[in-house]
């Protein structure tokens, strides 16, 4: 795999070859085919809020700006709306990219300190292995005392709760199929 | 009408109503719901951002358990519904993809059972005729907006039953309620709702955006078909925004007649009651 540096005007980004493919075959997506007519990000709702614009992003991935790609806080903000992906004339689903990246930036450690939906993902899928579904109420509790927010939702959380909207049912049976799907996973990996 | 039914982890807690009043309107309908015994949660919002093989595996073990089951699987919430869908999908047109799914849920697949949304059955299986002609008291005069989301009609090659861009199905079942739908522009436009927790700035700016938008265009109330877009459009507004946002099966159990409306209505965390009762539609 052959490297290089990229001069951006963010600063200098490390490229390397072979980045594309990969991002191209994990996904599914025909990544080559981007041509910049930048229709994913005018429909972008989160354009604003990220480092980089989806067709930012395609062409980082192209050049292979791997780390600049991985390591983006973009990537998380998606909410896989589908918006871009609908629009793109290239059939290039950029939802499924999106989830892509964020799958590599787990699986080789590089989501950026501090990103909370990372966070987030982890507490739900520990919800659904523990007990095979999500209580919300578990769930939005245990994420505010990690992130030590507490008080943030305080009063929309008790105005649920009075409305029967966040019962705490105690059903802390483990779902054997579950805990299998979750093991068939973690093979597959290990494979 | 038999189906096998998914309410998914949500109607359990912040979309009660929505899971109330789909049962309640399937009964008065006369399409039975069957809850599939011993489903687990699909993995949505949080298994296909970390994991794909999880992301699989989660949904094709609710479709292996509504497969033994033998009955088409409805689903009310977009986002289960989103997942569980793709998954059949993928099985369904993807040798490799079938492999590794039945590989994960340990089970063999046979394509044949559906995965439908509610809103699906309701205006294709029941069909809006039926349910103009089992309307009580017809919604006359009730403007609504209605917000179909990101999740339910994309992408158009999973999700066939209406247009990607530009869906209607909604707006043809409240029509069929006697209410008026408005034209406005962002029917598909996603609230946000999977950053509601993790970045609520962001989500306020956009929910901000979306009821503005209903409003300039004569909407009183906006109608969703998922329970993350409900609540996200109730619980990350302004205090002084009372614009109610109804489950579209509220509004039939409310056409229908149904006294246990009032019930559903009352879970709300923006209060329906004023506008309803300003129209004479309050139960």
């Amino acid at each position: 795999m052959a490297t290089g540096v990229l001069n951006l005007p963010a600063g200098k980004v490390e490229v390397n070859t072979g980045f594309l493919e990969e991002v191209a075959r994990l996904s599914g997506q025909p990544l080559e085919l981007c041509f910049q007519c930048q229709k994913c990000t005018s429909g972008c709702y989160l354009t604003q809020d990220g480092d980089y614009a989806p067709n930012e992003i395609v062409r980082l991935i192209q050049y292979g700006a791997r780390e600049a790609v991985l390591q983006s806080k973009s990537i998380w903000l998606c909410t896989s709306c589908e918006t871009c992906g609908l629009r793109c004339p290239n059939g290039i689903r950029m939802a499924e990219v999106m989830d892509t990246l964020k799958q590599m930036a787990v699986a080789r450690g590089l989501v950026p300190a501090g990103e909370v939906s990372a966070l987030f993902h982890e507490l739900f899928l520990k919800e659904i292995r523990a007990i095979g579904r999500v209580q919300e109420a578990v769930l939005m509790l245990k994420f505010k005392l990690k992130t030590g927010n507490l008080w943030e939702d305080m009063d929309l959380g008790w105005r649920l709760f009075r409305r029967g909207k966040l019962p705490l049912v105690p059903r802390l049976k483990k779902n054997p199929a579950v805990r299998w799907v979750f093991e068939r996973v973690a093979g597959q990996a290990n494979n | 009408m038999q189906y096998s039914y998914y309410p998914g982890c949500s109607l359990e807690a912040t979309g009660v109503e929505y899971n109330l009043s789909t049962r309640a309107v399937a009964a008065a309908l006369g399409v039975e719901l069957v809850e599939l015994p011993g489903w687990t949660c699909c993995g949505s919002s949080s298994a296909h951002a970390v994991n794909k093989d999880l992301a699989l595996g989660l949904a094709a073990h609710n479709i292996a358990l509504a497969q033994e089951h033998g009955r088409d699987l409805v689903v009310p919430c977009a986002a289960c519904y989103t997942r569980l869908s793709k998954a059949d999908y993928q099985m369904r047109h993807d040798p490799q993809e079938r492999v590794r799914g039945e590989k994960l849920a340990g089970f063999t697949y046979t394509g044949e059972i559906t995965v439908y949304s509610f809103l699906e059955v309701v205006k294709d299986h029941i069909g809006t005729e039926m349910i103009a002609r089992a309307v009580q008291r017809p919604l006359t005069g009730l403007k609504v907006a209605c917000y179909y989301g990101c999740l339910l009609v994309r992408p158009p090659e999973v999700r066939p039953f209406d247009r990607a861009e530009d869906p209607v199905s909604l707006d043809e079942v409240v029509a069929a309620l006697g209410a008026e739908p408005v034209s406005w522009s962002y029917k598909t436009t996603c609230c946000g709702a999977g950053l509601s927790l993790t970045r609520p700035a962001v989500v306020k700016r956009q929910v901000d955006r979306l009821l503005a938008a209903a409003r300039e265009a004569g909407a009183e109330a906006l109608v969703t078909a998922c329970p993350l877009c409900q609540n996200n459009l109730e619980m990350r507004r302004p205090a002084t925004e009372s614009l109610p946002v109804f489950y579209f099966t509220e509004l039939i159990g409310l056409a229908l007649g149904l006294g246990e409306a009032r019930a559903w209505l009352k879970k709300h965390l923006v209060d329906p009651l004023n506008l309803l009762q300003k129209l004479s539609l309050a139960v």
